[in-house]
């Protein structure tokens, strides 16, 4: 033996958990009452909420985009599982992805088959509903660029596919947009869309509409220049794109955008409210949820974070970041802008989800799109001109107070504003926000939105960082804590109409999966801990739980299988940014990894371990 | 046998010429005249002392020196490593305060993997930032795991004052049998980790 049997440095065993910090204390955080506005009282009796037919189409028992439709409000109208039965659900079948990092994506089934693609390396799984078990009809890997893994900012999760005119539509890490023809497994076409050595990446699912194809970029930790763009959904052929920072010919800004605001009027803003070039490597990437509304013929795109976080290096308003674009779907050509955080200081990305619905409001009905914003704020807006009827604190909320509606911005609070060299305490909500993209479900029989959401705060020191490309542009030291009465995650049943919350499921875990709602009135979702529970849509309570293999953090759904028989389908897979120190190689020592989520989740390691499996349940017969 | 192994073959030539002239001047001369550091080949453990490993003779110069990590503390912020490692615990990037090393734990490793790149996202710094600081990164990503390194964390937050790195963990920092094992394939111990 040639090797010194001394071991003359060994670091002690991994420390599974650090102390968790104090929660952030009550007083801390505003009141719902005192900071939530709306231009008019609530008047429930002009309507009853619920989505146009055009947007939310009869259910066919197939769930053929993650949001099930284009008014996104993830609810199923299949009945057989109902709050009675629903404490006999059985797995029917699961399915191992053979990938073992955060698994964010919703399967997706039809012409009874299900679809599913996994975290990088973005593999693509279709399994034939008809046969016993779910054999596998084909697999699809697309083999993105190794590297790719070190540009994700937040884990190399993926959040799902499309499926339409047999084409299976999904993006890859290292920037390409994929069609699979569902028939053969095989690539109908491939686009290559970002460049990994600018930092872009991909990870949003893509919104499949009209014969187009919409996506955008991941990357605005790492000063990207951000994007959304159309591709022909037959050939793959770029149609449009258009920038989220930069003058406004590449911005898509001509003569019909008439935004609401005075402050998102003026020529090339996306280059005057930043320093000189900064706006290049601003950020503003397109990386949650783009949703098409057939009924006025607009996409809504929201817009992530300006870069760096270090806020004091981009003076300015930093548009047309941390906001929304109306755009029209054939051209891009931006109609209206709100920005929800104007010069973010808190990493608050505006990608969350977007419900569109018809709602009563100031006495008529109204074509309303509700957006559960990271800044804590439910934001309801009349989507054809982009004027924000009501926005509420739906989690802690101190680093404002309160969304002024005559200028649409929100009111800061001085005491929460991020500097340099100094560390500011208890900011809330913290930078993952008080929702990150896991969206929420709406059912049209409560006139209910589920929200899954964190109960989180943080402490922050912003340092000065130099633009290196492809490398991360951050600038900020955050340590996360869990907000008041320590819980980390709620599932908060929100009436968006009387605004305010109608029951609160408080859990340990940040609630990092998305919520599903039944016609049997039943809101499914799942737990980072690996429970998969269903409560009642009526009042929260647990109705059933399966415990799986790994936490949850990704999109449930619900089918109608080739039996006739309602089915619930999830996958299994902890990770994501909220549980990187299970999946990545992360250090619970160092509270500040993982840009700061491990202070607050270094006990995560106790209670999980890395996975990915797709469950699918139903009754038993 | 070499032609069709014809890269790794030179790679080793290289490597026991290197090894056979340790202390030669011309050693280093000869690496400076092809142009590259000196290529190390690896055993099945990346870091293990074996025939066809060298010891780069500018590995000296940082081993005892406490300005070495310390400056590397800071160039680890400016260079943004800080970005996918955090404070050492990782994120993007590879924890780098658990004794996990992938690509093997002696400063010349390190400084390759910095020079280089490794191919799952770890990006190639040679020529980009001057060679000097780059042993310097490697010094203080060798320090963030020494025990004397982790002893001085406080709650949650890695050690603002990392340990200079000493010369006998560059003797043998890769696999070894578990200690009060004897490694002869018979011994059985109980109660160890």
């Amino acid at each position: 033996m040639r090797t010194a049997v001394l071991i003359l440095s060994v670091a002690p065993a991994l420390v599974l958990a650090q102390t968790l910090p104090a929660p952030v204390p009550e007083n801390e955080v505003f009141k719902r009452e005192d900071i939530g506005h709306a231009l008019a009282a609530p008047t429930p009796e002009a309507g009853r909420t619920a989505p146009s037919s055009a947007n939310a189409p009869k259910d066919d028992g197939q769930w053929v985009m993650p949001a099930k439709n284009y008014a996104s409000t993830r609810f199923s109208s299949l009945t057989e599982i109902t709050t009675s039965n629903v404490k006999d659900l059985k797995p029917e079948f699961s399915f191992s992805l053979a990938v073992n990092k955060g698994q964010e994506a919703a399967p997706i089934v039809a012409d009874n088959t299900l679809y599913v693609v996994t975290a990088y390396p973005n593999i693509v799984y279709a399994l034939d509903l008809t046969k016993p078990g779910a054999p596998i009809k084909w697999i699809f890997s697309p083999k993105p660029a190794p590297a790719s893994q070190g540009l994700a900012c937040c884990d190399v999760v993926n959040r799902g596919g499309s499926v339409d005119n047999g084409k299976y539509i999904f993006s890859t890490l290292d920037g390409q947009t994929i069609a699979v023809d569902v028939k053969t497994g095989r690539a109908l076409w491939r686009t290559q869309l970002g460049n990994i050595n600018k930092g872009e990446t991909m990870t949003m699912a893509p919104t499949v509409a009209d014969g187009r194809v919409y996506v955008g970029d991941s990357g605005g930790e790492m000063g990207v220049h951000g994007w959304m763009a159309a591709l022909d959904e037959n050939t793959g052929k770029l149609i449009w794109r258009g920038y989220d920072t930069g003058p406004d010919s590449e911005v898509l800004i001509g003569a019909d955008f008439r935004p609401h605001y005075p402050g998102e009027q003026g020529k090339d803003l996306g280059v005057s409210s930043w320093p000189a070039q900064a706006w290049e490597i601003g950020g503003g990437a397109t990386w949650g949820w783009i949703t098409f509304d057939p009924e006025l013929n607009l996409l809504y795109q929201g817009v992530g974070n300006p870069g760096p976080w270090n806020h004091e290096q981009r003076p300015g308003d930093n548009k047309w970041t941390a906001g929304i674009f109306a755009r029209d779907p054939a051209t891009g050509s931006a109609r209206w802008f709100y920005q929800y955080s104007p010069h973010d200081e808190h990493d608050y990305d505006g990608v969350n989800e977007q419900i569109l619905l018809d709602m009563p409001f100031a006495g008529k009905m109204q074509k309303v799109l509700v957006h559960i914003d990271r800044n804590g704020y439910v934001y309801v807006i009349e989507r054809s001109t982009g004027t924000v009827l009501s926005a509420d604190p739906y989690g802690p909320v101190n680093s404002t107070r309160g969304v002024d509606l005559e200028t649409g911005r929100p009111i800061i609070n001085p005491e929460k504003q991020t500097k340099l060299g100094t560390t500011v305490s208890n900011i809330c909500p913290t930078a993952s926000g008080a929702k990150d993209w896991n969206p929420s479900s709406f059912s049209p029989q409560t006139g209910l939105i589920y929200i899954p959401h964190e109960n989180m705060c943080m402490d922050w020191m912003s340092t000065q960082v130099n633009y290196i490309a492809g490398t991360p542009y951050v600038g900020a030291l955050v340590h996360m804590k869990p907000g008041p009465g320590g819980n980390r995650g709620v599932l908060t049943a929100w009436d968006p109409v009387q605004r305010r919350p109608v029951w609160e499921d408080p859990e340990n875990f940040p609630v990092w999966s998305a919520t599903l709602a039944t016609a049997g009135d039943i809101v499914f979702y799942g737990t980072m801990d690996g429970w998969f529970k269903a409560v009642n849509a009526h009042n929260g309570e647990l109705l059933w739980r399966y415990k799986v293999d790994s936490g949850i953090i990704s999109q449930p759904v619900s089918y109608r299988g080739p039996d006739g028989h309602q089915y619930i389908a999830v996958l299994s897979g902890v990770g994501g940014w909220s549980g990187a120190v299970v999946s990545g190689p992360v250090d619970p020592r160092d509270g500040s990894a993982a840009l700061g989520m491990v202070n607050a989740m270094s006990d995560l390691p106790k209670y999980t371990t890395a996975g990915g499996t797709l469950y699918v349940f139903s009754l038993p017969r | 046998m070499c032609s069709r192994f014809l890269v790794s073959c030179l790679i080793g030539l290289a490597g026991i010429v290197v090894a056979a002239c340790n202390q030669g001047p011309h050693v280093a001369l000869a690496a400076e005249q092809s142009g590259r550091p000196d290529v190390i080949d690896s055993a099945l453990d990346p870091g293990v002392d074996h025939s066809l490993s060298s010891t780069d003779p500018r590995v000296a110069a940082y081993l005892n020196n406490p300005d070495a990590v310390n400056t590397g503390k800071r160039l680890f912020s400016q260079y943004n490593c800080s970005g996918c490692h955090s404070s050492g615990g990782g994120g993007m990037g590879p924890d780098l305060m658990d004794d996990v090393w992938i690509y093997g734990s002696r400063l010349e490793q390190i400084h390759q993997t910095l020079v280089d790149g490794r191919p799952n996202g770890m990006p190639s710094w040679g020529e980009k930032v001057p060679d000097e600081q780059l042993w310097q990164l490697a010094a203080y990503v060798r320090s963030l795991s020494l025990p004397e390194t982790l002893a001085a964390q406080t709650d949650n937050t890695p050690s603002q004052t990392p340990a200079p790195v000493p010369p006998s963990v560059e003797k043998d920092a890769g696999w070894a049998p578990p200690q009060g094992t004897t490694n002869d394939y018979t011994t059985t111990v109980t109660g160890a980790d």
